[in-house]
């Protein structure tokens, strides 16, 4: 089922001020039932297993068995999002286990400057320089024709 | 039905969708609104988070300039379209692009930098990047730069409004909210469209539970096309379709295979063709002058693998990923340095995937599947609509006035940059058509580029534009429809009036209604069969493109009898009538082109050759009446701003 809920981990995000699976579903699948206070996702042949629910889930709730169509049962890729990298465990179907470490930031998150740093540039809205531009190119100036 | 509540918001600029190439225009409008007192919103049919093409994240960034020239560039992007780009398009971002990558930088992500602090080039315009938060990074900027109050999310836009006096200005869009029954009204001065490209107007390869394993995202419904059409704006290379070639059924990228570990692919019995095709008598020179010039074209390197597989019957095609490392190995010193390298090189591997197909790794990990051991399948997908990659569809737009010529001048420079033919309005990213090869920065860059020029038009054109409030209240009726065409019709049926515990994603049938996901398999269908998807190995003539017009009229009437049972199949509703629009389009605009000009992503059976003479100057372009529910289609004339004597490859 491209990314599914486990039953007993999932709390709804009851304690938070908004179900994050539902929050960041980039396709609008995870579905909260109120009644339950559970999460499930709702069209999972639509899911393109971005994995974004997976990822932000405070409870590691949700999980991705591989399209049934083409894929063989057995695996499973699981990562773990920290501030700064992500882990990865890849459990094949044989048995191996893979474990992976990337780095995913190098600014810690609500510290990000729209103009990076660069100020805002000498342009004015009659001439073709963008904001931050020419000190963001690292050049001079701009090429034309 | 609960009835629906209408929110209107007013402001100066707009913005239709913030993937990366709205995310460059809320950063780059932000600053020019701040100094002219002018307010800029955006509108998210998802989270901004996480929406649009990059959600997932990207394992690189495929447009960097370095030391390169505009012109470099312009020679790599002409060469790969078979010929037809806008040069002052692709120059525009090109002299930009560099900026943006340097910003990206600064925002916090993660490039890889060699023992010297350079950039790790994959290719030449290619750096390699720890890109799993890219889009959370870059959505960040902007959110910053806009402010959380002039941000709307899960709000799904499905028309763009136009001045009551005339009908030729943009004055506003009007959409729902997937979450909550509501109906926004967006009045604006001015308008940028990067609501992205289409997936799923071709029946994807898999259509189980995998349907939605496209390569594209399948939350890409087409609303970019759809929106600057219905407005009457001219739409330029919709025939162009994008068809990569990647590891089965995942649809993993192999650029880092190809580029970075220089691995090799040959057909089934091991045929380099290739290296074949490009030799003396090859099958490459049957597609002058394109083919004959490396780097071969995109649609070309498809050819060449189609021909293999369904001429020859020698598939599937391998990529030797075994080779590829062995190669490698040998070329390490000793065995603790091949130790050491052939880790890195299996984490560089690996990431590639999980950083940008996630679904790659699950299936290699299901399959047992050890790129050091064995070759492993790749495979032409179906068509998509990306402007921004190898495809070109989109709105035709003004270019900048600096990169131009006295020939160019009267066909490419009419306004502000980036605006199209409808004044205020603007496109970017996947929505600007014939700026190719523009990816993730590049986009951005397009968003940036556009975003200046809005405000500009903004400044310059202080008289607020009135929408007709007559169209908004049927606009509104239209949106609901669904919704209460499914109230009047479900107790007919058994299933219908059953107490569901959950009301999908089981499908309903009644024979007074379609389902959402029922008219998305007839569209997939029809363009698979009779206008060239993977199903019929991409082959169409002027006769299946006439029996899928038929076929499509019939479907847009039976779009009338729409169901949904809430805002979720609500929104399902409205995609695929955007893609429909994009469907008839697409094959208009390919039964106009009399000829194969790129074989690879399509083949016009009864003109199965590249005609320069009568075509390879020229675009395709159209313009949509909605009142008639009529496309003009017609040539333009393409024009070179440039001399381009040597092209510079990958």
């Amino acid at each position: 089922m491209p990314s599914y809920v486990i039953n007993e981990k999932c709390d709804g995000c009851k304690g938070g001020d908004k179900t994050a699976c539902e929050y960041i579903c980039p396709n609008d699948l995870m579905t909260l039932d109120e009644d339950l206070m559970k999460a499930y996702n709702a069209e999972p042949d639509m899911c393109w297993e971005c994995y974004n629910c997976v990822k932000i889930c405070p409870s590691q709730a949700i999980e991705v068995r591989g399209y049934a169509d083409f894929t063989p049962l057995g695996a499973n890729v699981v990562p773990l999002r920290g501030s700064n990298d992500i882990m990865w465990t890849v459990s094949f179907r044989g048995g191996t286990i893979k474990r992976f470490k990337f780095p995913i930031r190098t600014v810690a998150e609500g510290n990000v400057v729209p103009d990076g740093g660069f100020g805002e540039g000498s342009g004015t809205l009659d001439d073709q320089l963008l904001f931050t531009e020419p000190a963001s190119l690292k050049a001079d100036e701009l090429w034309t024709l | 039905m609960q009835n629906f509540e209408t929110i209107e918001v007013s402001t100066d600029l707009l913005i239709i969708g913030p993937g990366m190439a709205g995310s460059g225009a809320c950063i780059e409008a932000a600053h020019w609104a701040r100094q002219n007192n002018l307010k800029v919103t955006v509108v998210d049919k998802a989270a901004m988070e996480r929406s649009g093409a990059v959600g997932m994240g990207l394992s690189a960034i495929n447009q960097y300039q370095g030391e390169n020239t505009p012109v470099d560039y312009l020679s790599y992007v002409r060469q790969d379209l078979m010929g037809l780009c806008r040069d002052d398009l692709v120059m525009d971002i090109s002299r930009h692009v560099n900026g943006s990558v340097h910003l990206f930088e600064k925002f916090g992500l993660p490039i890889w930098k060699d023992k010297e602090g350079n950039y790790v080039h994959e290719g030449r315009w290619q750096l390699m990047i720890n890109g799993e938060s890219y889009k959370a990074i870059v959505a960040e900027a902007a959110k910053t730069a806009i402010g959380l109050d002039n941000i709307y999310e899960r709000v799904f836009i499905i028309k763009l409004l136009l001045d009551k006096n005339d009908r030729q200005r943009v004055c506003g869009a009007i959409g729902f909210s997937v979450r909550e029954q509501k109906i926004y009204v967006f009045r604006c001065n001015a308008c940028i469209v990067s609501a992205g490209g289409a997936v799923h107007v071709f029946k994807p390869r898999s259509t189980g539970e995998g349907l939605g394993r496209a390569w594209y995202p399948p939350w890409n419904s087409g609303s970019s096309s759809y929106l600057t059409t219905a407005a009457g704006a001219e739409m330029s290379s919709q025939e162009v379709v994008f068809i990569p070639a990647r590891y089965k059924d995942g649809y993993g990228p192999v650029g880092a295979w190809f580029l970075l570990f220089k691995a090799t692919a040959t057909s089934a019995t091991g045929f380099d063709y290739m290296g074949e095709g490009l030799a003396e008598g090859g099958e490459l020179h049957n597609w002058p002058p394109y083919g004959e010039v490396k780097p071969i074209p995109t649609c070309l390197r498809n050819h060449l693998m189609m021909k293999e597989m369904y001429e020859k019957g020698d598939g599937p095609i391998l990529i030797h990923t075994d080779k590829a490392i062995a190669k490698i190995a040998e070329a390490a010193p000793d065995k603790k340095t091949y130790k050491k390298e052939m880790k890195k090189l299996e984490a560089e591997a690996w990431e590639d995937f999980l950083d940008m197909t996630i679904s790659q790794a699950v299936l290699w990990a299901s399959k047992d599947v050890f790129p050091e051991k064995s070759s492993s399948e790749i495979m032409p997908s179906e068509p998509y609509f990306i402007g921004s990659h190898s495809g070109a569809s989109g709105a035709w737009t003004s270019g900048p006035e600096d990169i131009q010529t006295a020939d160019s001048k009267d066909d490419y420079f009419f306004g502000y940059n980036r605006m199209t033919t409808i004044k205020g309005l603007f496109a970017a990213g996947d929505g600007v058509a014939n700026s190719s090869h523009k990816f993730s920065s590049g986009s951005f860059t397009e968003g940036r580029i556009a975003a200046k020029a809005a405000i500009k038009f903004c400044v310059e054109n202080q008289n607020t534009p009135e929408p007709d409030a007559d169209v908004i209240e049927k606009l509104k009726a239209q949106i609901e429809a669904p919704l209460k065409f499914y109230e009047e019709h479900a107790g007919y049926t058994t299933l219908g009036a059953a107490k569901k515990r959950y009301d999908l994603p089981v499908e309903e049938v009644n024979p007074y209604f379609i389902t959402p996901k029922m008219a998305l398999f007839r569209l997939n269908k029809i363009m698979d069969e009779y206008v060239g998807g993977c199903g019929s190995q991409y082959n169409c003539s002027a006769t299946t493109l006439n029996i899928a017009l038929k076929e499509l009229e019939m479907l847009k009437q039976d779009l009338s009898k729409l169901a949904a049972r809430n805002l979720h199949e609500l929104m399902r509703c409205w995609e695929n009538i955007q893609r429909v629009q994009l469907a008839e389009a697409h094959t208009r605009h390919k039964l106009f082109r009399e000829e194969t000009r790129w074989p690879g992503y399509f083949y016009r059976t009864d003109f199965p050759k590249l005609d320069q003479e009568n075509w390879g100057d020229v675009f395709v372009n159209s313009v949509y009446d909605e009142e008639k529910d009529e496309f003009n289609v017609f040539k333009r004339t393409k024009h070179s701003l440039v001399q381009i004597d040597k092209v510079i490859g990958m």
